[in-house]
């Protein structure tokens, strides 16, 4: 019996102006495993991402989440559909705190007649959830929650973002450079926090540059190239330079020595 | 469930402050903290220069001078939390409040709209609502065609004062060819010998419902973050150009009730009536500590904002000073504080 995929996109193209972003690319997700995404740069990792994340629609080709075709047209629609995407620009408010950030654009209202007619914001059941919601992912580390996010560090700043995805993406988190612009430390806990991810039976889409990174935590390794798939492999399966090899075109895998399935891990 | 870890980034934040750094945080925490801490300053030494400043006639003139600064300012903070501006807005005040007074006088011979006589209630409605859809002009332009605000606004700020000019033939229309109800604003009643206008109450008030609208809703919280980083709260999944828009309407909505505080506060309707009200809210906004690039500032900075600009003129004039060096003080002001938000917002991460 074969595994239905989380996500599917199948022959996805998208132009932009002579640009051509995606030429027409395939990508399966699996339930319960950390996917990289790794390409050259203008290979079309993002633009790949983004057609799920809801920030761009492809021109054409299909998309799939959990067996059933989906357009979406913003980032709530893919959100609605239990995608949620952190961003290589961070998508936080730096001057609103960790507990409003987390539930920037779904507030929780008060319940009964102050909700209603004044809609009146329920800040403690905010804070409290959110500060459990920090707890059980293991970055309770920030002791404040109603600090603002501008004065966290950047990788404080990078887990609000990845929290804020986990707690709310039911399905499926993607997480875009994730740890580009964060020290070493930091880099391990958010690794560490994708490690979680997957425990918790969340699948991942990790879009990075980091080898090293992307051979820690990934199962299987998308490696995108001139906008289209060039192979799936996975980090036994072939070495850090061979994905490097099949990224600059100077290494063809056949697809049966694919990982085109998911691993059994 | 594994472990995250073990580098306590709470460390980081133990880590040692210089005392100005400690009062950089507080600031930053506080918005509305040196604007207080001007205000109460200014007050003590105004009351010092001289006696007369702290009589309770005084303290009611000056909340009376308030007035219609801090019904607009309302509506300027709400925009310059988008990191907007607005310089129309005294032109919208201006243009509704002589819509709600034409409509409402009597005599048609002086005037040019066919429209004279209507009830008053009707008339304060309908200027109230062409004041907020002079704001979703404005929004409308901002959102639609990605415009800067600030060239919109300038531009609405001539169309808007060529078509008072234009409908209303620049007649200034008397107090006593008014009705009551368009001015009741300006009633006061005694406390002791202090005169509370009607309108600083309502002013008052819509300051608190903003305040609260900002800090307990969603729409509130959306304004921040659209004003600190639009793209993060697109991203965020917040619909940047509808809450834009829907500030700049209600912005207006703002106007049109500040149109009739003025012919409240001023008993007459002028279409030549103070045109620099504009600049007098964005001082009022950003002296209370509202940050001209968006998404930082409290309601309550911009009351403190609003009376430290009456507070100012009127006790250096008290103390015997020239008109020119309340000009210069508000200057000063305006300066410092822009300079201290940048200071601020270069808090230490």
């Amino acid at each position: 019996m074969t595994v239905q995929p989380v996500l599917q996109g199948t022959n996805l193209v998208k132009t932009f102006g002579r640009v051509v972003g995606l030429d027409g690319a395939n990508i399966e997700l699996y339930p319960g495993e950390v996917l990289a995404v790794v390409g050259d740069n203008g290979a079309g990792k993002s633009t790949l991402i983004k057609c799920f994340s809801g920030a761009h629609s492809p021109d054409t080709g299909e998309m799939q989440v959990m067996g059933q075709s989906v357009a979406f047209r913003s980032t709530q629609d893919a959100r609605a559909a239990g995608i949620e995407t952190v961003f290589q620009t961070l998508a936080v408010a730096p001057a609103l705190d960790i507990a409003e950030n987390l539930y920037l654009g779904r507030e929780q209202r008060k319940g009964g007649f102050v909700g209603k007619v004044f809609r009146t914001l329920d800040k403690k059941r905010m804070r409290k959830e959110a500060g459990e919601h920090l707890r059980n992912l293991g970055i309770g580390t920030v002791q404040n929650i109603t600090q603002a996010v501008e004065t966290l560090s950047g990788g404080q700043r990078q887990a609000v973002a990845v929290a804020r995805a986990a707690v709310f993406g039911s399905k499926v988190i993607i997480l875009d450079e994730p740890t580009a612009a964060l020290g070493v430390n930091e880099s391990a806990r958010v690794l560490q926090l994708i490690k979680d991810l997957r425990t918790r039976g969340i699948p991942v889409i990790l879009i990075s540059h980091n080898m090293p990174q992307v051979f820690e935590v990934a199962d299987r390794i998308h490696v995108q190239r001139l906008g289209k798939r060039a192979a799936v492999v996975t980090p036994r399966s072939h070495s850090m330079n061979d994905v490097v090899a099949i990224m600059t075109g100077a290494m063809t895998v056949p697809e049966s020595e694919q990982a085109l399935t998911p691993v059994t891990a | 469930m594994s472990q995250a870890p073990t580098v306590d980034l709470a460390e980081e934040f133990m880590e040692r402050r210089t005392p100005l750094q400690r009062v950089q945080s507080t600031l930053h925490r506080y918005p509305y903290l040196s604007p207080l801490i001007v205000l109460v300053v200014a007050m003590v030494v105004f009351t010092l220069l001289n006696e007369r400043f702290l009589l309770p006639t005084n303290l009611s003139f000056l909340t009376q001078q308030s007035v219609v600064i801090g019904t607009l300012a309302i509506a300027q903070t709400l925009i310059i939390l988008t990191a907007g501006i607005d310089l129309s807005i005294g032109a919208i005040m201006v243009f509704g409040q002589m819509l709600m007074a034409n409509l409402a006088v009597s005599v048609t011979a002086s005037n040019v709209l066919p429209i004279a006589g209507q009830n008053p209630a009707l008339s304060i409605v309908l200027g109230i609502l062409a004041a907020t859809l002079a704001g979703a002009v404005n929004g409308f332009l901002i959102v639609r065609f990605n415009l800067p605000p600030f060239i919109v606004t300038l531009g609405t700020l001539s169309v808007f004062t060529a078509l008072t000019l234009i409908l209303f033939k620049a007649r200034t229309i008397q107090g006593p060819e008014i009705p009551e109800l368009l001015k009741w604003l300006g009633t006061t009643v005694k406390i002791g010998d202090f005169q509370l206008m009607y309108g600083v109450v309502l002013m008052l008030i819509l300051f608190g419902v903003f305040a609260y609208i900002l800090r307990n809703t969603a729409w509130g919280r959306h304004v921040y973050a659209v004003g600190d980083d639009p793209v993060a709260a697109e991203l965020s999944g917040i619909r940047v150009k509808r809450v834009i828009f829907s500030v700049y309407v209600v912005a207006g909505l703002v106007m049109g009730i500040a149109s009739w505080v003025y012919i409240g506060r001023v008993g007459s309707a002028s279409p030549n009536a103070d045109p620099l009200i504009n600049l007098d809210t964005i001082t009022a906004v950003v002296i209370g500590g509202v940050s001209l690039f968006g998404g930082r500032g409290t309601m309550i900075g911009t009351l403190i904002g609003t009376f430290i600009i009456v507070v100012v003129e009127n006790g250096l004039s008290l103390a015997g000073l020239d008109q020119a060096y309340r000009v210069l003080a508000v200057g000063i002001l305006v300066i410092a504080a822009v300079a201290i938000d940048q200071w601020i917002r270069k808090v230490k991460t």
